[in-house]
């Protein structure tokens, strides 16, 4: 049994300690909002905060984050920055299919958290590892440009 | 797919738009409600019946008005991110007059009858959607409104002409009388579908034409949208496969001893050519499946190659094909002429790489099932399912969701298929979800295609004959062989070069079939991607070799086609065609006419010594008909240029010993934010009809992409990526 603290609540699993973050929250918890893409840490689609830290959830074995907190998409709104990313995705008409936009979110709504002006080199180094086929990119930075100017993120 | 659309339904000739042959139906819904449906004219007798056969026959009720006021649209497309969810809301909404914030949406059930109008066949895809369904949601949101207003001109006794309809609400303006559309549709449902339904002219939209928020946002930004892949059942398993990695492979044996005892696998199902783990998550399944013993048969393509297959589809060069264009006597003046212009190119295979990987949801019972996944063909896909199960179709259900990316990867239903497969020896629901090195590697790929194209020049050097011999897959062969007719001609592998724009006297394109040993389908911008890459490179080449300013060299051959000479003169202007540029960086231009709609762009790249190149800026000048939703083309065009470059910069699947070479994104790069350029989009406005969007940003990207290399560097890429050793400053001339 993993007990895991996601979203402000404790839950317990029955799953070994080597399942990855993903696929407990996926087909465990029935938290879908965190997406699988690749399965090697290579496009972001499964993005989570782990105490703050934009983290790869499909190569986190649960063992590795046990007492720690876990933020996904599903909650990402009851931070000030995740509220403006969302806001932010919102007004600047982000999606297309929406598929790895919970990553992209969660990537963009931790570089908010700590860099309050991002620029565009600090935008390329929190993103790049976030992958869009649908080629959303130029409102993706234009949207993590408008989140920084929300009240949410400025005066936090 | 142009699929001669025009043609084919003769969508030009005045009176003979599709709805005009449409046949509208009114009727009450479940609970007292109204459903209003459209039916193709040659389907309208069968609708009938089948509506009065079943009471409650929901089918095609593309729009469902509840007592409580609710705004049900049936949508007959689905939704994969090119936001036709939010453009059919909007055209019924306009001729309707309800809120758009009020439309309820639901995915069309599988019925290709009812809503795969105008083809009989329920696809989403070649850029269609809203050049098909246009005028027949503004026909259907036209009448609804029409009867709503009926019935409250006859409860008041008031003319119907002294009535308008607004926000949901009929108003007698005289008295000052209003009733909800909710309190009308008893009344309502017993009329009788208008005959005769005028559209609004473009001055008195209020919707069309207005940059309106996505319908699908929220929800895809709080993790609540629901994919295919997050169907979630009581009692459900997962499941990963291994498929033989070797093309037309087969299993030979499995021994699952050591998968059996991993913790939470529960059963291992085997199918001719692939095996499956259940267990009681994914990654129990992903480690069970790795713990498998297979012995595969490799059948015929063990040893196929990458090579082969260029050597095969070259060879097929050389053989006679279905001609789909020619003019003049193209053929022979090349053919006699020693000084003739010849350029050979190649298209590679390319996956499609959504980022939803393939999966599927499945629950077998007896006698019925069900199925949940996102599909581009649901009627096919519940069909195909229903035979696999020895079901009637009707006993299948099928729950489509939002697709996580199609790009012509989930008009097949090869994933379907096999999750039923697996699915029907296993008790309970079962989630099927592909590994993204599955998804890589057993993809339908785009095909791999060659093409050869020779002109005779004039002494000023424009030239005087356009022959265009192509050789490659006939997706529609295999897609939809009714569309091939008794010429042998497939319209998508030939489109862009058979709708060619330039004043060319003389103009031939001859496509031979060579599908190759391996599936192919097909890849977002479809024939004009591959055809118009290698036609607008050829013609920059031709543009070099006579002195003159590529973008002078196209406009003096476009002098009777206003709509593309606007297009590249914009692109130009704002590209600052013509200003100079840093050593080793180029600027290229290309034209794209496709799908109804006129494309210019104008790419900015600078090269680095060691070839890498950047794509630094794209401009893009659009000229689709009528816009429905000037931010969602826009969206399409900024996205479908990104997709167009990643097959530019990276896009290649390789074949060795009959498997493909590439697994994840490590081997099959995507673009990604720090890669991707400025990109600049401006619409030409238009009142011509709607154009398709959804792939010409994609098809016109390659070739101005190529022409910019080959102004950075001097080098013309005839085969596409562009490799870094092709390009860097050391590299020999090819």
């Amino acid at each position: 049994m993993v007990k895991l603290e996601i979203n402000g609540r404790m839950q317990d699993f029955d799953v070994t300690d080597d399942v990855p973050l993903l696929w407990v929250l996926r087909d465990v918890a029935h938290m879908t909002g965190t997406k699988f893409g690749c399965g090697m840490a290579l496009c972001g689609a499964c993005t989570v905060h782990v105490d703050g830290e934009a983290t790869r959830s499909c190569v986190l074995p649960v063992s590795a984050v046990v007492g720690r907190k876990i933020t996904t998409i599903e909650g990402v709104s009851a931070t000030p920055a995740g509220r403006a990313t969302q806001a932010a995705w919102i007004a600047s008409e982000v999606v297309q299919c929406g598929y790895c936009q919970s990553g992209q979110i969660m990537s963009a709504a931790a570089l908010l958290a700590k860099n309050k002006n991002p620029s565009d080199a600090d935008i390329d180094g929190a993103m790049a590892g976030n992958i869009c086929r649908c080629g959303t990119y130029p409102r993706i930075r234009a949207a993590i440009k408008v989140a920084a100017q929300s009240p949410l993120v400025k005066g936090a | 797919m142009t699929m001669g659309l025009r043609d084919m339904l003769d969508l030009s000739a005045p009176g003979a738009s599709p709805s005009r042959r449409g046949f509208l139906k009114v009727s009450g819904a479940v609970g007292g409600g109204l459903m209003v449906g459209w039916w193709p004219l040659a389907d309208a007798a069968d609708a009938a019946a089948a509506s009065a056969a079943r009471p409650g026959y929901e089918a095609n009720a593309f729009i469902t008005i509840g007592a409580d006021d609710s705004v049900t649209l049936t949508m007959a497309k689905v939704e994969m991110g090119q936001g036709i969810y939010t453009a059919l809301a909007t055209l019924m909404a306009e001729e309707l007059e309800v809120d758009m914030n009020r439309v309820v949406l639901r995915a069309a059930p599988p019925d290709a009858k009812a809503y795969g109008a105008p083809f009989g066949d329920q696809f989403t895809g070649g850029s269609l959607s809203i050049r098909t369904m246009w005028e027949p949601m503004r026909q259907t949101g036209a009448a609804t409104r029409m009867v709503l207003v009926q019935a409250a001109a006859d409860g008041w006794k008031v003319p119907v002409a002294a009535c308008h309809a607004e926000h949901g609400e009929v108003v007698h303006a005289a008295s000052g009388r209003r009733i909800r559309y909710g309190q009308l549709v008893a009344a309502a449902s017993r009329l009788p579908a208008p005959q005769k339904v005028a559209l609004k002219p473009a001055s008195a939209f209020k919707l069309i034409g207005k940059p309106l928020k996505r319908l699908d946002t929220q929800a895809k930004t709080n993790g609540t949208a629901r994919f295919g892949i997050d169907a979630v059942l009581p009692g459900m398993l997962f499941a990963s496969v291994a498929a033989s990695p070797v093309f037309g492979g087969r299993l030979q044996s499995v021994n699952d001893a050591k998968a059996l005892a991993l913790p939470g696998v529960r059963q291992v199902v085997k199918l001719p050519n692939a095996v499956a783990v259940v267990a009681d998550n994914t990654w129990y399944a992903r480690q069970g499946v790795a713990a498998l013993e297979i012995v595969w048969d490799e059948g015929a393509n063990a040893a196929l190659t990458t090579a082969a297959m260029q050597a095969t589809v070259s060879a097929a060069l050389l053989r006679p094909g279905a001609v789909a264009r020619n003019q003049g006597d193209a053929q022979k003046m090349v053919d006699a002429d020693p000084k003739k212009v010849e350029a050979t190119y190649f298209n590679p295979l390319l996956a499609h790489a959504p980022m939803e990987p393939m999966n599927c949801t499945v629950h077998v019972r007896a006698d019925s099932a069900d199925i949940w996944v996102g599909t581009q063909v649901p009627a096919r896909a519940r069909d195909a399912a229903a035979k696999i199960l020895g079901l009637a179709p009707e006993k299948v259900t099928l729950h489509n969701h939002l697709l996580g990316g199609g790009f012509g990867r989930r008009l097949e239903h090869d994933y379907i298929d096999q999750a039923v497969a697996i699915a029907r020896q296993v008790p309970v629901p079962l989630k099927v979800t592909w590994t993204r090195e599955e998804d890589i590697q057993h993809d339908i790929f785009r095909g791999m295609y060659a093409h050869k194209v020779s002109a005779t020049l004039d002494t000023q050097g424009f030239p005087l004959a356009l022959v265009h011999k192509l050789s490659g897959p006939s997706t529609l062969a295999t897609f939809a062989p009714g569309w091939i007719k008794a010429d042998q001609v497939d319209i998508d592998a030939v489109d862009g070069s058979v709708g060619y724009p330039y004043e060319i006297a003389n103009m031939r394109t001859e496509h031979t079939r060579e599908d190759g040993a391996i599936p192919t389908g097909f890849w977002r911008g479809v024939g004009p991607t591959r055809n118009l890459l290698v036609l607008e490179s050829f013609m920059d080449e031709l543009a070099f070799k006579a002195g003159k300013d590529p973008l002078a060299y196209r406009l003096a051959m476009l002098s009777k086609n206003p709509r593309a000479t606007k297009v590249l003169k914009t692109a130009a202007e704002r590209a600052g065609w013509g200003a100079p540029l840093p050593a080793r960086s180029g600027r290229g231009i290309a034209l794209m006419f496709a799908w109804d709609t006129y494309l210019a762009q104008v790419v900015d790249v600078a090269v680095d010594d060691d070839g890498t190149v950047k794509v630094q800026r794209v401009v893009c000048v659009v000229d689709c008909g009528t816009v429905v939703n000037p931010d969602t083309v826009a969206a399409q065009i900024q996205g479908g240029i990104n997709f167009g470059l990643t097959a530019a910069l990276y896009g290649e699947i390789t074949i060795d010993k009959g498997r493909a070479v590439q697994s994840n994104f490590h081997d099959y790069p995507m673009l990604r934010m720090n890669e991707a350029p400025r990109i600049d989009v401006e619409i030409v406005p238009s009142t011509e009809p709607p154009g398709g969007i959804g792939e010409p940003g994609t098809a016109g990207v390659g070739a101005a992409f190529v022409n910019a290399v080959f102004a950075a560097t001097g080098k013309r890429l005839y085969s596409l990526p562009a490799k870094p050793e092709q390009l860097a400053k050391a590299a020999k001339a090819v």
